[in-house]
């Protein structure tokens, strides 16, 4: 389990997230929501630690991240996938080598070893056969696919995912959340997904958390959206003119 | 004042981290003869061309001045040799090197900061600042010197190219200058310039493009910064080393 604790981050004067606390659980897809600007990011890199909080706590199971030396910290990551929201894949590599950069880094296998790990990842994400291409070569969703590829080469046990829809086409974007939905229940591991994405809340929402103007304003799962009565909630969901008058004839009937 | 002090104290403990012990050797190896690669054999033409119109320069307006004096013609062989040797070979092309592989280096890493590629190693586990930066200082420090070392021969072969075949002075006597007055410790103090410049000119543009913020013109901006301070340095550390060699 992951735990955020009294999370608290300024940048300068402006206060980005305010007393922030939620646990994010092992084998469940962990939606983190909200606005543009309301704070998604920012707690995904604390999470992380890539940006440091002003003041609280995370927890990594028993362990207390922030109180980690740099190289204990380093070996946690080493747990860690992130699917970033621009995939970040290294330009100067093909597929094979952003996937294989991990194993290359850090583990002992053999090369025919890493060559079967890095085809069985790429199987995985349905990109068989794209070993040889370059990131420039390859669609938005594809380059999406080889960033999880890369996330999950070794093994994680906690998955971050920023915005993985974005820029995405819905049918697309679907198949992503689907990806990073099975590979969850599979291993069994902690995903964290940052998103403002609707589909994938009602879709692999099994914990939800909703950040606006960086306060947790509500937590739940993709069936309590639907019924409740939280204000900020039913702002954010029905923001669309079309989804509000198509909730006011399911109302009506 | 205090923004140098601060930049400085965030360049010492950034050192700290380039210089850590490898994840893995193997890794920073394969890093490191790919920078050896772009630093050394993408530098090498113009090098050879600016050494050539070093040395070519050196000699036409050493004969230009020696006209009508009683310094022996055969001293611009002299002092092609020794002003390429101790000055103009490792300045002039660690200078031309700021400019080139250091607004490089600054570019790349900026690239990699913008683009999430560091933050993305840096979520794997790598020590990035060690992975990115300690190859490309170690390349530099092998293949500057090499170059410098080309660019020397080359300059004192632009300088008999200047003078010889137009018959300004004749091949004995700009062989002879060669050949007179050598002091081995001269080569020393060239290859002790280019290891300076080297490190110089990597670290400080490394520097610039690893801490990048923001967007383009930042980027730009970085990249700039990281070729005018390399430069200024390189001149600084030119005039200590100077001092203290000659001294």
């Amino acid at each position: 389990m992951i735990k955020a604790i009294n999370i608290f981050k300024n940048f300068g004067e402006q206060e980005v997230l305010k007393d922030v606390s939620c646990q994010f659980e092992q084998g469940k897809a962990n939606l983190i929501i909200g606005r543009s600007g309301a704070g998604k990011t920012v707690l995904l890199k604390i999470l992380i630690g890539l940006v440091h909080p002003t003041s609280g706590k995370i927890w990594y199971d028993d362990v207390d991240f922030y109180s980690l030396e740099k190289q204990p910290m380093r070996e946690l990551r080493m747990q860690i996938g992130m699917l970033f929201q621009g995939s970040a894949l290294f330009d100067s590599m093909n597929v094979e080598d952003n996937i294989r950069f991990p194993l290359d880094m850090f583990s002992h296998m053999s090369r025919k070893e890493k060559n079967q790990r890095v085809n069985y990842c790429l199987e995985r994400v349905s990109l068989t056969g794209t070993n040889k291409k370059y990131p420039s070569e390859l669609s938005g969703g594809m380059q999406k696919r080889v960033g999880i590829a890369r996330a999950i080469v070794l093994n994680p046990k906690y998955l971050f995912c920023d915005e993985p829809n974005s820029g995405l086409d819905p049918k697309t974007a679907l198949v992503i959340d689907e990806l990073i939905y099975s590979i969850t229940k599979e291993n069994n591991i902690i995903t964290v997904i940052n998103t403002h994405d609707m589909n994938s809340v009602m879709e692999i929402g099994d914990n939800i958390f909703l950040l606006h103007e960086g306060k947790l304003a509500w937590k739940g799962n993709k069936d309590e959206v639907l019924t409740t009565d939280n204000e900020t909630l039913e702002s954010f969901i029905f923001a669309s003119p079309f989804l509000q008058k198509l909730r006011k004839k399911m109302a009506e009937k | 004042m205090f923004k140098f002090i601060s930049h400085f104290g965030i360049y010492i403990q950034w050192l700290m981290q380039v210089f850590h012990k490898p994840e893995k050797v193997s890794m920073y190896w394969k890093e490191t003869l790919r920078q050896m690669n772009s630093i050394g054999i993408g530098s090498l033409v113009i090098v050879c061309i600016i050494s050539i119109f070093i040395g070519a320069v050196t000699a036409v307006q050493f004969a230009y001045q020696m006209s009508g004096s009683l310094i022996p013609r055969y001293y611009v062989g002299y002092i092609v040799r020794d002003m390429t040797i101790i000055e103009l070979a490792p300045t002039f092309s660690c200078m031309l090197l700021a400019g080139k592989v250091g607004s490089n280096l600054a570019a790349e890493l900026g690239g990699m900061r913008q683009k999430e590629h560091i933050d993305a190693m840096e979520i794997m586990g790598v020590n990035t600042a060690a992975y990115l930066v300690q190859p490309k200082i170690i390349a530099a420090l092998i293949v500057v010197p090499m170059l410098v070392c080309v660019g020397a021969f080359i300059s004192v072969i632009g300088g008999y190219l200047a003078v010889v075949p137009t018959g300004l002075f004749s091949h004995a006597e700009y062989i002879r200058g060669l050949r007179s007055f050598f002091e081995p410790y001269n080569v020393w103090m060239m290859f002790v310039k280019a290891f300076v410049f080297a490190y110089i000119l990597t670290t400080v543009s490394c520097y610039q493009g690893y801490f990048v913020k923001g967007g383009s013109i930042e980027l730009g901006d970085a990249s700039t910064r990281a070729v005018v301070y390399s430069n200024i340095l390189i001149l600084l550390s030119d005039y200590i080393i100077a001092m203290l060699m000659t001294s």
